[in-house]
């Protein structure tokens, strides 16, 4: 009823414009005659009943709930005019209960398809139709995403998902599942070829949340846009568990506790505006060169602030934060995941122009946070001060794969003491999720430089994007200590029921708690002084920006998931 | 002495050299009319400054310039601290707490010995006027740069110094304290007092029950108001007549006096602008002296210091009544945070006058040869939140910091850098700001040009305040007194209050810079993917929101200069638009303004730093602004429940334990920062759920104390 209503209002609208083809007929607005002028008439009333969905009533109701419609978004997203739209004349094919039925067709589907620009740079976009079936996934809505999914990675550009639709179109069955498995497909074959981005901005359940899980990265919008398997609902009759759809998987859910979003933001506007300011730092696809915008930051430029940053005492915590926003091109830094696992730090920057990832192990957090009991977080903040963890470790692995799947230089800052000790720890896994960051820097051959600003202890030396894993340039502040422990754990090995432990340990700290046995090894290019790390960093850049560098050939490898 | 010159001159080269390897900021010192000849004698091989910060600074700056070694002493935070890194040598005397550190006689007299120092400069607090310290060193043959124990223990006891005063023929504040025997009795004191006069009953607190007359009617009923309450609420008779001091200003007098009994005045400091006895703005000369009270003050400063023996710098501070009548109010025997304005014109270097003093060397010059040359305004750029009582501390660390020192005429006396920790345990000053120029409207115009590019990022800082201080009209018509803040912001300090011109000027600069951004972020260097099929934009349709509210903007493009469209309003803003760099020089009309942009996000958010104040916008394009209106509202955070610390600091006392009842208003605990206790009260009636500090514990800004059911 809504689409019918939306007709005649669109009629209405084009009156003016489209009047002679009107003209002996005016009391038979449906007779669709296959007269010429008819043709013309029907190509107007359908492109605009495609223009607003599901009607004005559902838009209101859209409105009404603090989110955009998918036209608005799409809009809000790209460059002005610049969005091309595809088969907005594709209609659902279902003809069971009563979907066949004219006032249940929609021109377009619940989806609208496309590309466009985004500051002058091709981009396809999807962008679901909560107004039409609740935006609903039918074999018409799957196949007009496959589409724009098969076009993108034929030209190489980027996808953007916004999605917001309430599941499967249940009246369709398996043909809505079909659409589905087309999509993850796709996900699968675009990964590592194309950007592919998801940014939910309404329900996603179910199935349907596997597509944004297949993609590079996946946002949410506070408040309006949850995701799960299963709903509130299910989730009580099987586990017996009371939660809201909020608690179960809304933004802050998974930004902070799941890790399946990578960032969230305050409403539809500000994530678009985001997401744009976010595609400018992403090359088109693995074919092209990590983009260069023009920058205003001198590329010599010296940071005398981290000359002092990092504490005379070794365990005195510092913010790597600190460190990454004064050497990036202006203080510019888009963090990925920000409030999962703050105890690496991983993002988007720029060295004199040119994009790069940031990973940083964060002082100031102590590991596996949210898992320690409060009355022992004190005893492990001092100890395990940026310790690498499950959660830093499958983090920090999977935006350094990004990076080297679309050639962002990696720059890595390392202060790290190992990785975090513990019953929940190894029962955990964390052998095998460690194993996924070492496997990650390792197969990377995007430039990698390296710069150790303190702790550098055992086989998290050898993770953190170490000479041995074939770091391209790796310095040492001088603040910086390479050794297989720390002093005191050392000297209780190497001394063993000896009493001159605190001699001992003043000798090891003498020995190794300094650039020196790296230096002197090669293990480490050069000891530099803090303040000249930007530029060296962008010197380095500009000579490694011809790297090239294979892999042996196989027909995948088998990174331990 | 040419040898020992280039000998001074090679140390100096080789110590900038280190700097640039180590990239340590170097600060310079401006000071305007130079007439020093530092290498003239031979005063000390070596001094240890026992202070910190930008006193230690700029003692160890004269010492350079002189050819002395310094050695700096600090506390083991202050390891990597800018007057370490100055000092020839370093000694760490404790660990943060100044009472450990930096007050620690002993450690510090290891210090003297263990680097051979042969004199200390004190600079100013810490033990500057702690004569027990002067005694040590006397003791063990080390020279104190300043005056003697007598002249510090006759100034530092306030009874005594005012006997001095008086006997030394300074003007003391003349009052009478006992039982006034009738009306007559008090008309009769009031008169040798001279009006205006402050009655009170003596047994009474504070300003409690005073009354003021001007003349010998209300003198009588004052008498008949105060001896009634006197009787009835104290029970005791006896009466307080003082000379009422109206608007009264603070106005000191520089001296500087050598061994052999010669003093000189170097003219006043007006340092009436104060919060909590703090001065926050000073100048030299000041507004309100003529000569002739100039050298009355002068002399019967200089008369003091005679009579106590004085030798070094000092100062001598007066109250200045509206008809220019002084009253001692004490001496401080150290050099004065605000001496640079002293400075700057006089032309004198205080701290090497200081030197030359305490080896024994007369006097340079005479009182004759003491100018007043042009003006001098001083600012103490503070690490604090003025809009919290006129300045409430902020600790943090500068990410970003810049001086002004591009402008001419401009001092900083800093002892800080780019990434120095502003931290609990020491003054909150970041540094001392002076501006110089032949009138003080130049010198007012200088202070606004150097506000404005000042980069402080990283902490909260009191730039607005200092920025709306220097041109309130009654500031710049010099009618100001200790009670000009108060006065002038009887709510408290809320920002700069925009014009309708500054309003249009703030939202033109706004839309520019977004558009700037918007076409900047299009700049894909060498990429070949980057569409040729759409047009530039030339023209944009803005929305702006700024202070609640919204403005539609036209803007338009020509090069570098943008048209922007205000309600039928055309202004021209051209700039080099460059959005690194933390300041914003722009030319509106014709007008140049140095604004910076604090921060500025994918959401149109930007904040601007305007006239010294921050203002945040929001720049949407039309469309954005059109759909925002769907957005939903989001609920802040209800705040009457909780109870979070205002500022960093140490919690002293905690009132209050889980499932008390607490009345609105009642103290919940006491916060203590930089030696200031702040009780923190419940702002409403409610039982503690739950508290969330203890005594001793430090907080951070932000940091959630109590909260309340």
């Amino acid at each position: 009823m809504a689409a019918l209503a939306a007709v005649r209002r669109c009629r209405v609208l084009l009156h003016g414009a489209v009047k002679s083809s009107f003209r002996g007929s005016p009391s038979q607005p449906r007779s669709y005659s296959a007269g010429r002028l008819s043709v013309q008439e029907r190509i107007e009333r359908k492109r605009q009943a495609a223009l607003v969905g599901g009607g004005q009533k559902r838009i209101d109701a859209q409105h009404g709930r603090g989110k955009l419609t998918a036209r608005e978004r799409v809009a809000l997203l790209l460059d002005p005019d610049s969005f091309v739209e595809y088969d907005a004349f594709v209609e659902h094919r279902c003809s069971d209960f009563g979907m066949e039925a004219d006032h249940n067709k929609f021109p377009g589907d619940s989806v609208v398809t496309g590309q466009g620009r985004i500051n002058g740079r091709l981009v396809y976009v999807f962008s679901q139709d909560f107004t039409v079936f609740g935006g609903s996934l039918s074999g018409a809505h799957a196949q007009k995403i496959c589409k724009i999914m098969d076009q993108a990675m034929l030209v190489g550009a980027p996808v953007i998902g916004l999605n917001d639709s309430g599941g499967a179109r249940i009246q369709e069955g398996v043909e809505s599942l079909a659409g589905y498995a087309d999509i993850f497909l796709r996900n699968v074959m675009a990964s590592g070829v194309v950007p592919q981005i998801s940014l939910i901005m309404g329900p996603c359940a179910g199935g349907a949340v596997y597509s944004p899980a297949l993609t590079d990265f996946t946002f949410m919008v506070k408040d309006t846009s949850y995701l799960f398997i299963t709903g509130p609902d299910v989730v009580k009759s099987v586990t017996n568990e009371d939660v809201t759809q909020e608690e179960l998987g809304g933004a802050k859910t998974h930004t902070a506790v799941s890790g399946v979003a990578h960032k969230a933001f305050e409403n539809d506007i500000d994530a678009l505006l985001n997401l744009r300011e976010f595609f400018n730092f992403l090359p088109l696809s693995n074919k092209d060169p990590s983009p260069v915008t023009e920058c205003h930051d001198p590329s010599d430029r010296l940071v005398p602030g981290l000359d002092t940053l990092v504490p005379l005492e070794s365990t005195k915590a510092y913010d790597m934060l600190d460190v990454i926003h004064s050497i990036v091109d202006e203080r510019d830094f888009f963090e990925i995941m920000p409030n999962y696992a703050k105890n690496i730090v991983v993002g988007f920057a720029r060295m004199n122009g040119r994009t790069v990832g940031i990973v940083g192990n964060q002082p100031k957090v102590a590991s596996g946070e949210s898992k320690a009991p409060i009355r022992y977080q004190h005893l492990i903040s001092k100890l395990y001060y940026c310790c690498l963890d499950i959660n830093s470790s499958v983090k920090g692995a999977r935006f350094v794969r990004f990076c080297d799947a679309f050639n962002v230089p990696i720059i890595t800052f390392v202060d790290v003491p190992g990785f975090l000790p513990g019953t929940a720890q190894e029962y955990g896994g964390i052998i095998r999720h460690g194993a996924k960051l070492l496997y990650a820097f390792a197969e990377a051959t995007v430039p990698k430089i390296t710069i150790i600003t303190r702790k550098a202890y055992g086989g998290a030396y050898d993770v953190m994007s170490s000479k041995h894993l074939r770091g391209d340039v790796n310095y040492a502040w001088p603040s910086a200590e390479v050794a297989v422990m720390g002093a005191k754990g050392a000297v209780q090995i190497i001394f063993r029921g000896k009493n001159n432990q605190a001699d001992a340990e003043a000798e090891y700290v003498e020995k190794f708690a300094n650039p020196f046995p790296a230096a002197v090894r090669g293990f480490v290019d050069d000891i530099v002084v803090p303040s000249t790390t930007r530029r060296r960093i962008c010197r380095d850049l500009e000579v490694l920006a011809t790297k090239k560098q294979t892999n042996p050939w196989k027909k995948h490898a088998n990174v331990p998931l | 002495n040419g040898s020992k010159w280039d000998l001074n001159l090679g140390l100096l080269v080789h110590r900038r050299v280190c700097y640039l390897l180590g990239s340590c900021h170097v600060v310079t010192t401006v000071f305007p009319s130079a007439l020093f000849s530092f290498l003239s004698v031979q005063t000390f091989d070596k001094i240890l400054i026992a202070n910190r910060g930008e006193i230690a600074c700029r003692v160890m700056k004269t010492c350079k310039k002189m050819g002395i070694k310094t050695v700096a002493v600090h506390s083991d935070v202050d390891a990597n601290a800018v007057h370490v890194k100055m000092a020839d040598e370093a000694v760490c005397v404790g660990p943060a707490p100044t009472s450990k550190s930096y007050l620690n006689m002993d450690a510090i007299m290891n210090a003297i010995r263990q680097t051979g120092a042969q004199a200390v400069h004190p600079g100013y607090g810490f033990l500057s006027e702690n004569k027990e310290f002067a005694k040590r060193l006397a003791a063990e043959g080390v020279s104190f740069i300043g005056p003697d124990t007598h002249a510090i223990q006759a100034m530092g006891d306030k009874i005594e110094s005012k006997l001095i005063a008086k006997a030394a023929k300074v003007n003391t504040i003349p009052g009478f304290d006992g039982v006034v025997k009738d009306a007559d009795e008090a008309v009769r004191i009031a008169n040798e007092i001279g009006y205006p006069v402050m009655i009170k009953a003596s047994a009474g607190g504070g300003g409690k029950g005073m009354r003021i007359a001007w003349n010998d009617e209300e003198t009588r009923e004052g008498f008949r108001f105060s001896s009634q309450e006197a009787a009835s609420s104290f029970g005791d008779d006896r009466l307080l007549i003082e000379k009422f001091i109206d608007n009264p200003r603070h106005i000191e007098i520089q001296v500087l006096a050598d061994k052999h009994g010669n003093a000189l005045w170097l003219n006043e400091r007006e340092c009436s602008i104060q919060r909590r006895n703090q001065k926050v703005v000073e100048e030299a000369p000041s507004t309100f002296l003529d000569p002739e009270t100039r050298r009355a003050m002068g002399e019967q400063a200089v008369s003091l210091a005679k009579a106590v023996n004085y030798s070094s710098a000092g100062t001598v501070e007066f109250l200045v009544d509206s008809r220019k009548n002084f009253y001692f109010l004490e001496m401080n025997t150290r050099l004065q945070v605000e001496h640079p304005i002293t400075e700057c014109i006089t032309g004198l270097d205080l701290v090497q006058q200081m030197i030359r003093i305490a080896k024994g060397f007369p006097l340079q010059h005479t009182q004759a040869e003491i100018p007043i040359n042009g003006w001098a305004i001083e600012s103490r750029v503070y690490a604090e939140d003025p809009y919290k009582s006129f300045g409430l501390p902020s600790i943090g660390r500068l990410s970003q910091y810049q001086e002004p020192l591009n402008l001419h005429n401009v001092r900083v006396d800093s002892g800080i850098e780019e990434g120095s920790d502003i931290s609990i345990y020491y003054d909150p000053m970041i540094s001392k700001l002076v501006t110089y120029g032949a009138t003080r409207a130049e010198a007012l115009k200088k202070m606004e040009d150097a506000l404005d590019n000042y980069v402080i990022r990283g902490v909260t800082h009191n730039i607005p305040l200092l920025r709306e201080i220097i041109v309130h009209p009654r500031f710049i018509s010099g009618d100001i007194s200790t009670k000009f803040l108060p006065e002038v912001y009887p709510e408290g300090f809320k920002g700069h209050q925009l014009t309708a011109t500054g309003r249009k000027e703030l939202l033109a600069t706004a839309a520019s810079l977004f558009v700037a951004a918007q076409l900047r972020a299009q700049k894909f260097l060498g990429d070949l993917r980057v569409s040729n099929t759409q047009q530039e934009r030339r023209s944009w349709e803005l929305c702006v929101e700024l202070e609640k509210g919204v403005h539609m903007l036209g803007v338009s493009r020509s090069g570098a200069t943008y048209t922007v469209e205000i309600d039928g309003d055309k202004l021209e803003v051209s700039s080099d638009w460059n959005l690194a760099s933390p300041l914003l020089t722009v030319t509106l009309n014709g007008i140049h303004r140095t604004l910076q942009c604090l921060s500025r996000n994918a959401a149109g958010e930007i904040s601007l730093q305007y006239l010294g104040t921050t203002f945040k916008l929001r720049v949407l394009s039309k469309l954005a602004a059109a759909l925002s209106v769907h957005m939903p509202e989001k609920v802040p955070e209800d705040t009457s429940s909780i109870l979070r610390s205002p500022m960093p600091g140490t919690v002293v006392a905690v009132s209050v334990k889980a499932g008390d009842t607490v009345a609105e208003g009642q103290e919940i605990c006491v916060i203590e920062a930089m030696k200031m206790q702040n009780s923190m009260t419940a702002a409403k009636t409610a039982k503690v759920r739950s508290v969330h500090c203890k005594p001793g514990e430090t907080v951070g800004e932000g940091d959630l104390l109590v909260e309340l059911e």
